[in-house]
């Protein structure tokens, strides 16, 4: 037969019917743009986190003073004040699974460098600290073993303290800046971070001494904490039980006595946040999911409903000389137009969606491409399907049945 | 000596309505040689559309054989059905079944779109030539709802030519219209009589049997008479009797 024709018959038939087409191509656009950008999102968030965690160092261990916390129970402040430095000592020197130890502690306030300030807080660290962190010097030196000694007055600053406290962009090397009243000369500035998943600007940090920060800035002998990290990702659950025996020794804990204290693995923080995100992206897949099913309801019924009420026109058709196949083949024409430019329409909008989610509001997107391919082909195999199976029904009717039709 | 358009032998036609069975033709036979016109009348639900849809394979029958052009149509399939109203048949609807939001042309092209063996050049020009002939050669371009009732069915029967029909068929074609519009669709089909065109007409209208060569009357799905007119009047010269501005 001559497809030029049906397709010139097509063509016209769409034509005439712009606000259907249009219809029935919304509801194909809306559902494959929204499981597009769905799991974009879902894939986004996932995938950086995952990369968070594996730059903060898999093989961190964290320790924190007090016990297993119990709901609504206050806490006796000397319960946080466990961790000691004699403690730090026991551990670097009898641990074997810990490759790099380092205690912190905070003190907050604000930090000023002649007319200008800003509110942040500062690190107490040990050496090890920008190694456990994974965190690199690019300009000038890391504090020594000798500046911890004698409480030096020194610290090592990140690029946001850098723009904040030197925005003329003079070298802070060397320049001294106060904190509190204490005056800390800058020896070394980090490299930058960057901000990190949950928002947090990792670059918005100044290390100093555990010892200044400790003795001349918050006058206390108890860490906040200590960090280390594991000789490999392997032996973190070795290095943790070796860790919880000299502390429970170093703070003469009872057998039957509840630890004071407490160890955190990166591990497991990781394993819980993969827990966490792939509920998130099982329940975006299934907001997709739906969208995708009522997306194709509405094809369904929009190409149902429109070849029923199409049928007289079918049957005049016919009437002039149209076969049962010719019809089949316009209104196939048809569905396969609409199905194919709403699904294409579709993609862009949900990649530019996408696009736009990730340079407006910053957020990670990764467009998957089965999810592309999955939801074009569901929407036009829908589409498809409900243009030719109603039409199919009419175009083997009589003639004069169809054009009877009501 | 002419050639037969139509053989029907004993045709028959029955419906299915629940467990009733209605018989709308009970044996209908008879012959139309090339370029008779031909008036099918009878009361109502005597059985005159099922005929004539069975006359332009709309419809299939019962039983009996229906010979159009020499070639049997009982025994063809759907599509060499629908092949044979392309080539052979034109129909004309007392409700025009125009498609909508179309122009007159397109609406007159239809046909020849499914025949394959018509460039679009040819359909074009034999679509404008049929609008000519109807006299519709100005409102080409109009689409169907903006046309009048009369203009609309003279749509029809342009494309009812426009495919060289054997045979052109029309079921009460007049019956929408007033009579001065009447008149002018019946001299339109005079005329093609005139020019040699084999035409079936079925009219409620017992006046119209006049303007024909041959009268068939059905009753309750049998001829009850089958008459050759002697004294074909002109519907031309009615209409020029018609008062001309009174409304209807
Ligand atoms: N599709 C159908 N299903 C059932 N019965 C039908 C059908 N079509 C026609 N009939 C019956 O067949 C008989 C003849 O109907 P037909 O339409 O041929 O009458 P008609 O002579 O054209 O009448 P009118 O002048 O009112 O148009 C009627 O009794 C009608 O009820
Ligand atoms: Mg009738």
């Amino acid at each position: 037969m001559n497809y030029t024709n049906l397709f010139k018959i097509a063509l016209k038939a769409l034509a005439h019917n712009k606000m259907r087409a249009f219809l029935t191509m919304l509801g194909i656009i809306i559902g494959v743009a929204s499981v597009i950008t769905m799991i974009a999102l879902g894939q986004g968030t996932q995938k950086s986190i995952q990369k968070e965690i594996s730059s903060m160092g898999s093989n961190i261990i964290m320790i924190h003073p007090g016990g297993e916390r119990r709901g609504g129970v206050r806490l006796d402040p000397s319960e946080m004040q466990t961790l000691k430095i004699q403690n730090f000592e026991a551990l670097k020197k009898e641990c074997m699974y810990v490759a790099a130890i380092s205690p912190y502690a905070t003190a907050s306030g604000q930090l000023v460098c002649g007319n200008n300030n800003y509110p942040t807080s500062v690190t107490g660290a040990g050496i090890d600290y920008i190694e456990i962190r994974q965190l690199t010097i690019e300009d000038g030196t890391m504090f020594t073993e000798s500046d911890i000694k004698t409480s030096a007055k020194v610290c090592v600053i990140g690029k946001t303290i850098v723009d904040n406290l030197f925005p003329d962009g003079s070298d802070p090397i060397g320049s001294t800046i106060r904190y509190n009243q204490v005056p800390l000369k800058v020896i070394g500035v980090l490299e930058s971070k960057g901000y990190n998943s949950m928002g947090m600007d990792q670059d918005d940090i100044v290390l100093a001494p555990y010892t200044t920060v400790m003795k001349r800035m918050l006058a206390v002998t108890h860490f906040n904490g200590i960090f280390a990290s594991a000789l490999s990702e392997d032996v973190t659950e070795y290095a943790t039980d070796e860790i919880r025996t000299i502390l429970r020794r170093e703070h003469r804990l009872k057998d039957s006595d509840p630890d004071d204290f407490m160890i955190r693995t990166q591990q497991e923080l990781s394993d819980m946040m993969n827990t966490t995100m792939n509920l998130l992206t099982t329940l975006l897949a299934c907001i997709a999911g739906i969208s995708l099913l009522v997306g194709g309801i509405g094809i369904m019924n929009i190409m149902y409903v429109s070849v029923t009420e199409r049928t007289k026109e079918i049957g005049l058709r016919m009437s002039v000389g149209a076969r049962g196949i010719d019809i089949l083949v316009q209104f196939l024409i048809e569905a396969v137009l609409i199905s194919v430019t709403g699904g294409i329409i579709g993609i862009l909008l949900g990649c530019s969606a996408c696009l736009a989610v990730k340079y407006l509001a910053n957020w990670p997107v990764y467009i998957q491409i089965w999810s592309v391919i999955l939801s074009f082909a569901v929407c036009t195999v829908t589409g498809i399907f409900f243009g030719w199976y109603p039409a199919r029904k009419a175009a083997n009717l009589d003639p004069i049945d169809a054009l009877r039709y009501e | 000596m002419s050639n037969k358009v139509i053989e029907l032998q004993n045709i028959r036609r029955d419906f299915t309505v629940g467990d009733e069975t209605v018989h709308a033709l009970r044996g209908v036979s008879f012959d139309i040689t090339e370029g008779e016109f031909v008036t099918i009348m009878g009361t109502s639900g005597s059985g005159k559309s099922t005929l004539l849809n069975i006359l332009g394979c709309l419809d299939t029958p019962t039983s009996g054989e229906y010979l159009l052009d020499g070639i049997p149509v009982r025994s063809m399939s759907k599509s060499q059905r629908a092949i044979l109203r392309n080539r052979k048949i034109g129909f004309v609807f007392q409700n025009y079944n125009l498609l909508a939001k179309t122009t007159a042309t397109e609406n007159v092209e239809l046909p020849l779109m499914y025949n394959p063996d018509i460039s679009s050049s040819e359909r074009r020009k034999r679509a404008e030539e049929a609008l000519d002939a109807v006299g519709l050669g100005d409102r080409k371009e109009h689409k169907s709802n903006q046309m009048s009732g009369g203009q609309m069915q003279r749509v029809a029967i342009a494309r009812a030519l426009v495919n060289n029909p054997a045979v052109i068929l029309a079921d009460e074609a007049t019956g929408n219209l007033d009579t001065r519009t009447s008149y002018e669709i019946l001299m339109l089909f005079q005329e093609l009589h005139r020019k040699g065109r084999t035409i079936i007409f079925v009219t409620h209208n017992p006046e119209i049997a006049n303007y024909s060569s041959r009268n068939i009357r059905l009753r309750d799905g049998h001829i009850i008479e089958d008459s050759v007119n002697t004294n074909v009047l002109s519907a031309e010269e009615t209409y020029r009797t018609l008062p001309k501005d009174i409304d209807d």
